[in-house]
This record gives structure tokens, sequence and C-alpha cells, in this order.
């Protein structure tokens, strides 16, 4: 095990391309962010080197600067998660925007009152970006279409993850240096998995090799469709890869019978210090949390220095604030 | 005194008959009179359909009309308006309202709104089971009685393989249809889409072409026992056309009915989540398309459908998983047809007017279908050649869901006639 002093994922060469590829760069355009389908490398490429330059924000003693003052950002989310939503809701205070919070625990129907309703009374007392997490697929498409306001997909059923995606390519780009050829594997219940999905659409997309890892019943030969390898023997493939993703396990999941138990699930897909030892020695091990400690991640590599987990936290914060900085550039550069 | 209308140098095509052929077509008090040139040149009434198609009625066998108790959706008079729009002379309404259509009081209500109220013929079809629930068997003597003329327990395939044998023996004692829903819903979970690649993508949960497939198999292996007229109502993969093909082949009684949409549209278009392209069975693959066209070539499929079900702005208009399935038909059901078959040159507008109203007609064993002296004068006036664009903002019907607005059409009936009576026409 590399001690953290010879840490082999901290790689110098990440920051340097940033500064050359600003200068040449067209405004941003896209008034939304709904998934990584719809962006071309250069977008990607674009927000990473906008993150990288607000990364540099959360080191400063006054964690702020103007470039939302005056403009609301509000966090919609229609399916229980803190982390996430605090993560936007400070990027959107850290770039001086006003942030309000809308909490609904039941889905629209439920209340009889559509999410498009409810988003519409919402954007007429003055939103500029409304941030959604939602439990269908395809809501936050859907929302776009029906607002005026720039939308913000934080998660929209097992459909995407985009600024996840995007904070994991930069937490990549950072560690590895480059993304271009590398091995990636995302392991566990690909099939219900946004993450998954936009991962593989954006590693693709910067010219990585995936391979998704896991049953039949959560990783589905369809896969290969969309450019992925299908793998259902981990143990065989350890050593090949450059970075493993490790996606969490849903207890639920058992109940509609994809996996028997949990205790089978570790023993077939767990990480833990043994398989590591039969890694490449600078794996790169990833989470997008919360983690299950021992299940799909032994604690002791979730805390070893392969794990890139707490730092993929820290960079989503810069990530955000890129995205919530580049869609309203796109609004009110349309508005000029 | 009696009342003479003629319709006159129409192309009049009556498949029954083998009739194809630009002549004149005489009806008389409700019925047709003659048709040929020795008709009655001293009519009251002439229609000029020089250039145009004379036919059967069109019949729509799979409709939902909603009520009773929808009818914030669809009324029996805005549906059967609605469908005289599109050039249907007859309707058959499914039973999934609310209360569902399984008793023969709600038979009759259905019989005698479509009396007052209807444009159109309408053939009330009755559930199978009590409230549709796959459990006892409905009281289907009594319903026939009333006048259903089939039975379904429409959205609801008959889950238990004991109680559809059981039915099928029962609604075979009146040789009556048997149409299933062809849904194994433990395949299908909670998908709201095809199963394939475009869901994996779009991260909507799928339905399988197995879970259609698995129920059509059974219900052959049943259909075997139990000797019913058995019907896959609106057919979507190309392995469901296979076992149908085979059946077939086999003698058995089996036969199906496919939609436009699953003729011309794929899972592709629900790339927008536009739930507009949302419905049950739900788009399929290309080659599911031109299995479904195969089938229409090669007589697997026995009639055209458009499963007519209509939802308001207010239902649509929600997230693609919590959206209602279904989009309307009525009124686009003709050019799409004329677009999916005959423009792409598989059959000719003989064989179209077949599917579309005698072999409807026969299998529901009701008139029409024919233009036979004597037979009601269910007639509809086609213009094959005239060019329009679909716009929801015009329908009759009272939904507008539809995926195809906007679509630059060519086909449309100009008027439609129900018992020697004109009850819809373009431009009048």
């Amino acid at each position: 095990m590399g001690s953290s002093a010879s840490n082999p994922n901290d790689h110098p060469g990440g920051k340097q391309r940033v500064t050359t590829m600003e200068t040449r760069r067209a405004a941003w355009t896209r008034r939304h962010l709904l998934q990584m389908d719809d962006l071309s490398r250069e977008e990607i490429e674009h927000i990473l080197d906008t993150a990288e330059s607000f990364k540099e924000v959360s080191t400063r003693s006054v964690k702020k600067v103007p470039a939302l003052r005056g403009r609301v950002v509000v966090t919609m989310f229609f399916e229980e998660s803190t982390r996430t939503r605090m993560s936007f809701e400070l990027a959107a205070q850290r770039l001086g925007a006003d942030v309000i919070d809308l909490q609904e625990r039941m889905s629209s129907t439920k209340k009889g009152e559509s999410l498009i309703d409810t988003a519409r009374n919402i954007e007429a007392m003055g939103v500029d970006v409304m941030v959604l997490r939602h439990p269908a697929a395809g809501s936050a498409t859907h929302l776009s279409q029906s607002v005026g306001c720039c939308v913000v997909n934080a998660g929209d059923g097992q459909h995407a993850h985009p600024t996840q995606a995007l904070l994991d390519l930069f937490t990549l780009r950072e560690c590895k240096g480059r993304i271009e050829g590398l091995k990636v594997a995302i392991v566990g219940d690909v099939a219900h998995s946004r993450v998954a999905r936009s991962n593989l659409r954006g590693l693709l997309k910067l010219g990585a090799q995936v391979t998704v890892v896991g049953p039949p019943t959560l990783v589905p030969r369809s896969f290969e469709a969309l450019g992925a390898r299908v793998c259902h023997d981990f143990d065989a493939m350890l050593g090949e890869f450059d970075v493993i993703n490790m996606l969490r396990v849903q207890n639920e999941r058992i109940e509609s019978s994809v996996f028997p138990s949990v205790r089978e699930y570790v023993q077939f897909f767990g990480m833990n210090a043994e398989r590591l030892r039969r890694c490449r020695p600078d794996v790169l091990i990833m989470h997008p949390g919360p983690v299950n400690r021992g299940i799909e991640l032994a604690a002791d590599v979730a805390d070893g220095p392969n794990s890139s987990i707490l730092r993929q936290v820290t960079n989503g914060l810069a990530v955000r604030m890129a995205v919530l900085f580049l869609v309203n550039q796109a609004a009110t550069g349309q508005a000029a | 005194m009696s009342h003479t209308l003629l319709i006159r140098r129409g192309r009049v095509i009556d498949p029954a008959c083998a009739i194809d052929e630009v002549t004149n077509v005489a009806i008389r008090d409700g019925r047709i009179f003659a048709v040929g040139r020795s008709a009655p040149t001293d009519a009251q009434q002439v229609i000029d359909a020089d250039g145009r198609i004379v036919a059967p009625g069109l019949i729509d066998m799979h409709v939902h009309l909603r009520e009773p108790g929808h009818e914030e959706k669809e009324t029996i008079g805005s549906g059967t308006a609605a469908a005289a729009a599109g050039g249907f002379t007859a309707v058959a309404c499914m039973p999934n309202t609310s209360p569902p259509l399984d008793s023969d009081a709600q038979i009759e209500f259905v019989a005698r709104q479509a009396v007052r109220v209807g444009r159109t013929r309408v053939y009330p079809i009755g559930a199978i089971t009590k409230g549709r629930a796959g459990k006892e068997l409905a009281e289907i003597g009594l319903m026939i009685r009333a006048g259903a003329v089939a039975f379904s327990d429409d959205g609801d395939g008959i889950a238990d393989a004991g109680v559809c044998l059981r039915a099928m023996q029962y609604v075979s004692m009146f040789d009556r249809l048997f149409i299933q829903h062809c849904e194994d819903r433990a395949l299908a979970g909670r998908g709201c889409m095809h199963q394939g690649l475009v869901s994996t993508r779009l991260g909507l949960p799928g339905i399988p072409s197995i879970a259609e497939e698995a129920m059509i198999q059974r219900d052959v292996l049943l259909q075997r026992q139990a000797g019913v007229r058995y019907h896959v109502a609106h057919i979507s993969t190309a392995g469901a056309v296979a076992i149908v093909r085979r059946a077939k082949r086999e003698g058995q009684a089996v036969t199906c009915e496919v939609c436009p949409h699953h003729l011309l549209l794929t899972d592709e278009a629900c790339g927008g989540y536009d739930t507009n392209f949302k419905m049950n069975p739900p788009l399929r693959t290309a080659g599911d398309v031109a299995a479904c066209i195969e089938g229409v070539r090669d007589g697997t499929i026995d009639c055209l459908v458009t499963d007519h079900a209509p939802h308001g702005r207010q239902d649509k208009e929600h997230e693609f998983p919590d959206a209602p399935f279904g989009i309307v038909g009525l009124e686009t059901a003709l050019p799409l047809f004329v677009r999916a078959l005959i423009e792409s040159g598989v059959i000719g507008w003989p064989r179209l007017i077949e599917l579309m109203s005698t072999a409807p007609a026969r299998l529901l064993r009701v008139a029409g279908g024919s233009l036979a002296a004597g037979e009601p004068a269910d007639v509809t006036i086609i213009d094959p050649e005239t060019e329009w664009t679909i716009d929801p903002g015009r329908f009759l019907s009272q939904s507008r869901n539809t995926p195809f607005a906007g679509w630059v059409v060519r086909g449309r009936a100009r008027t439609t006639i129900v018992g020697g009576e004109v009850r819809w026409a373009l431009d009048g």
C-alpha cells in the first residue's frame, strides 16, 4: 500500500492545460444542464476548466465571489438527498445568489398538483435557476420545456445525474492528469443507476474505456449498445482497471429478487483490501456516496490512499459553482 | 314517400362483393338499394364522388369513449363525433369505464346514450370478469342480450390461466369474440416504455416484448382447448406476430389487430420524454414495426384499429412514468394507415377498406362492412389524394393527445353516412 506521501493519484499535470484552453473559448450557450448526452467533449472540458478556477475560491478565507449576486436559485428536491442539496446550496451561496429550498417529500401526483404547476408557481415569484431532483426519469427535460428559467438536473429517476458525472470526471482528471485512454470500471447496480448512465456517457465522450460490472440482473447486456463492456466476473478483470467506481448497493433491490443477499453480493462484487491488492497499485477507487461501509466498500479501502471519496465531495462544490455560473451566463447572454 | 340518396361516379370499393369500379351507389330508406350504372337517377339527394373512393363505412373495433366516469376526457357524443370525422360509421367501445361495463345495466346505458347523442353506431364490448378484476366471470349472457358484441377485460389481460380458460369456454358458448390485452404484469412491472436500448439510455423502466408474447403464447394453448374465437388486441412485437402466424397455420381461431402508431413510430420517439408517445403496448423497435407491416401484408394481422385513448392535458402533463398510457386516434387513423401501408406499397385501397371495414364487421358479427343491396347504408366517401396537416386544435375529440401533430398526411374522409344519413361532411 502506498503511503499518503507517495500518493500515486496526485497528478501535477491537471492544472496546466486549463489556462491555455481558457483563452480561445466561445461563450456558454446552454441555459439548462439536463444530461451528459447533450454536451460535446469541448463543452464538458469547458465546465471542468471553469470548475478549476472556482475551486480556488474555496481555499480563500472569504469563500465568496459576486458572480450571481441578485440572482435566485431554488433547489427543488422531490427525493431525499442531503448532500447533493447542500452542495448545490453552498455552491449558489458562494456565487452570491439568493437560495431558497422547496422541500417536497411527496410525488407531485399524490399531492394533486403536477410538477409543472408547482414549478410555474415558483417561477412566477422570480426565479433564475431551478435545481431539480425528482424520482421520475425525464422530469428535468419536462421541466425545462415548461418554464423560462434555467434548469439544472440534480438527478432524475434512473436517467441522469450530470453534475455527479462532471465532478467524477473532474476528480479523475485531477488525479490521473488525463481521461483519454483510461480503463474505468463501474461496479454495482448499473441498471437502476443514473450515476452509472451519466458517468458512462461522459467517460466515453472524453475517450475512456468503460466496463460495467455486476450480476446480469443489475448489469444488463443492453449497456453494450451504449458503448460499455459488460462484465459479470469482477475478479477476472480486477488488474486491468485504472479507475473503479463503486456504486451504492440498494437493499430494496433484494425484495425484487435481483440478487439474493448482501452477503453473497459482497463475496462477488464488494471492494475490500484483498481485492485491492490484486488491482493496479495506482488504481483510483471512487464512490458517489453515501457509502455502505462493509458492503460495496470495506472501510479500510474507503479511507485508504487509493480512495478519492472526500475529494469527490470537495470537487462537487466547484463543479456545481461552474454549472450554476455557466447556465446563468447563457441566460443573461440571451437576454442582452 | 321513400327517400333516395345517390352517390355518383365514385370509385366504389366493396371487398365483400368484390367490387372496385367507378360507378354509382343508391341508398333508399337507410339501406343500400343498388350499386351500378342501373341505379336510379331520380334521387332527392345527390353527392358527386368524382375522384373519391366510396366504401362501406369504416369500423373501429378498439375505442375508448370514457363514458361513463371520465366525461372530462371524452363522451359518447364527442368520441363518436371524432369517429365520424375520421370516416368511421361504427366503433366498438372498451369496458374500462368507471364503473366498468360489466353488467347488462351498464351495456344498456352505453347503447341508449349512443342512440341519443351518438353520431356513429356504437357497439359496446363487455368486461369478461366482474370489475375487470380477473377473478369472477361477469354476466356475459345478460350483457349480450343488452347489446354487447364482444368481450374483453381490456387494459388488464386475465393473469390467472384457470380463470382465463373458463372465461374462454364460457364465451365460446355464445360464439362471441374474446379480446385479450396481452401483457404479463409480472414481466411488465412498472414499465412505461419498450424495454430496450432506448429505455436503458433514458433510465425509464421498460416493458419487455416477452410480457406481450408470453401471454399470447399461453392464450394460444388455452384457445386450443376452449375453442373460442380469440383475438389479440393491438399487437406490437415481431415475436407476437410470429406466434399468431403459427397458430393460424395450425388452423386455430386466432386473430389480431394493429394500431397506426405501431406501424409508424419506434421507441426512439420517447427520447424527448413527450408523454404523447406513451401508450400501452409501447412503441417498439424498427424490427417490430417491420414485422407488424409484414403481418398486414401476409394476412396474419386481420384488421386495423386505433385504440383511441383520450386523455386531457392535465392528465398527460406529468412526468413520463406518472402520465397515463394512450393516445387519440379516430381523426388521424385513415391517413396514417395510408402512409404506413398504401404509400409504402404494402397493400392497395381495396385491401385497406377490407381491413378497416369488412374484417371488423365479420369479427364482431355486426352489420356493415359491405355495400350489398339491403345492407344498412353505412358509407364512407374518401378523398384519397388530399394533403392536409394534422392539427389537434381542430379535433372534435375532447382530447388532443396525439404524437402526430404537425404531420402532413394524405387521404381523408369527406363524407360519413350512417343508415343513409350524412353524419359528417368535410367543409360543411
